[in-house]
Parts: C-alpha cells; structure tokens; sequence
C-alpha cells in the first residue's frame, strides 16, 4: 500500500494539469516500512523529454542526485515516482515498464483528460532486477494531513 | 570515499544507504564495492562486464561517462560516487 498526505496528492495531480499537454513527473520521498511505501513529500522534476512531451518523461540524473541529496538531508529515501499520461489511461505502458528500473518504488500514473486530473494509480515494481521485475497494483491511501494518521481510501 | 546506493539496491548492502570504499580511482572504488557486496555486480553490469545503459553513475557532479578518464579516474577521500538508476516512461 502506498500511503501519501491530501496535500501532496493534489499536487502531484495539479503538476499534471499545470504541464497538460505535456507530461509532468516527480519524485516521492518518504520511507518504506512493514505497510509499505510512505510518502512525506514529493518533489517536482523537470521533464527533460522535450522532444516528445506529450507522451515521454525522462528526470535527467542531475536532478535525481540533487533530490537524493535532499532526502538524505531530511532523513528520508527516494520512495517512488510520478507522472502524468495526457489524454490516456492511468496505467502503465511497456515503455513505462521498460524504463522502471527502481524495483522496490511505487510509479503513480495520473490520468489528464483535456487539461483535468482524472485518476491517479499506482504500481509497485516488484522482483529482483531487471529479469524479473513485475508491475503490480498497489492501494493508494490518502490520509489528512502527514501520511501515517487518519485513513482515507481512494 | 563513499559511495552512495540508491534504495532498490540496499538489500544487496546489507541495507546501507552509503558504503565507504578504498581506493584511488572510480575503478578502484567499484572493484571494491561489487568485492564485499558481489551480488551488486550483475545489477550494475551486464554479462559482458560493461556498465548497464540505465545506471548512470556520478563522480561528484559528473557523469562518470563523460570524464576525460572516465573509469580510470583518480579519487581522494572526500570524493563522492552515486549510484542512480533512470527514471523515465511515456504512455
Ligand atoms: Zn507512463
């Protein structure tokens, strides 16, 4: 189960209205624990995929190490990711798949229709690496205030 | 010097987010990582030993791809190595 606060959960759903009708993406940081990943603040990335926004994302790595960086100063872990899919389904593709390398992190996928976030979803990527990592569904839980007190489902 | 692990490979360093390493050069201190963490090797490389396309490792602010040297490189104790892996997708 991925568990995230109401706040960060409409902004990363406004970040993809924002780039609408480009991708948008971002960072999750938070800790994993026995229930699963727990995200106490996202951070927004740039979408280096200029030449085909609308349907690729890419975080260049300088900004990732800068993010790792940030964690590590707050005594958190990069956790998982996001991004948004204009005008298409919130749910994985095979490039998402090909290109998800973070086994252990949890990809939330927003769904954008003309410009207005719709779902939002997530994906644990699971196994051991590369041979034989694996999508799978994943609870959200938006919770009031930090993640981690009152339970509210989506 | 240190090298930091991002979080899908700590279960393969024993959970440590950084491992300090000997060494004088980013080959050095690679040899030395995958020597007391051997099962981070087929995770950083592939059969034929060449660095997989998606991790992207660091010296400091440098992609390690892009020095003069590369690989051979020298370091000193206050060097840092990361260890990132890509993030990227589309639809
Ligand atoms: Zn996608």
């Amino acid at each position: 189960m991925l568990k995230l606060s109401h706040a960060d959960y409409d902004a990363l759903r406004a970040h993809g209205e924002e780039t609408y009708p480009h991708e948008c993406c971002g960072v999750l940081l938070g800790k994993n624990d026995a229930d699963g990943n727990q995200v106490h603040k996202i951070v927004r990335a740039g979408n280096t995929r200029t030449d085909r926004a609308h349907d690729r994302y890419n975080i260049a790595p300088e900004e990732l190490i800068r993010v790792q960086r940030q964690a590590r100063g707050l005594g958190l872990d990069i956790v998982g990711f996001y991004h948004s899919h204009p005008d298409h389904p919130a749910q994985w593709s095979k490039t998402d798949f090909d290109e998800a390398h973070w086994v252990g992190c949890s990809y939330i996928i927003t769904s954008v229709e003309h410009g207005k976030a719709t779902l939002s979803n997530s994906f644990l990527l699971t196994g051991t690496g590369e041979e034989d990592k694996k999508f799978v569904d994943e609870q959200v839980q938006v919770v009031a205030g930090e993640a981690g007190s009152a339970k509210e489902n989506v | 010097m240190k090298i930091h692990i991002p979080t899908p490979l700590r279960q393969y360093t024993k959970g440590q987010q950084t491992v300090t390493v000997g060494g004088t050069s980013i080959t050095d201190a690679l040899q030395d990582l995958t020597t007391n963490y051997p099962e981070l090797r087929n995770h950083l490389y592939t059969g034929e030993g060449k660095l997989r396309s998606f991790v992207n490792i660091y010296l400091n602010d440098d992609d390690i791809r892009y020095l003069p040297e590369k690989e051979a490189t020298k370091t000193g104790d206050d060097d840092e190595l990361t260890i990132i892996p890509s993030i990227a997708g589309g639809n």
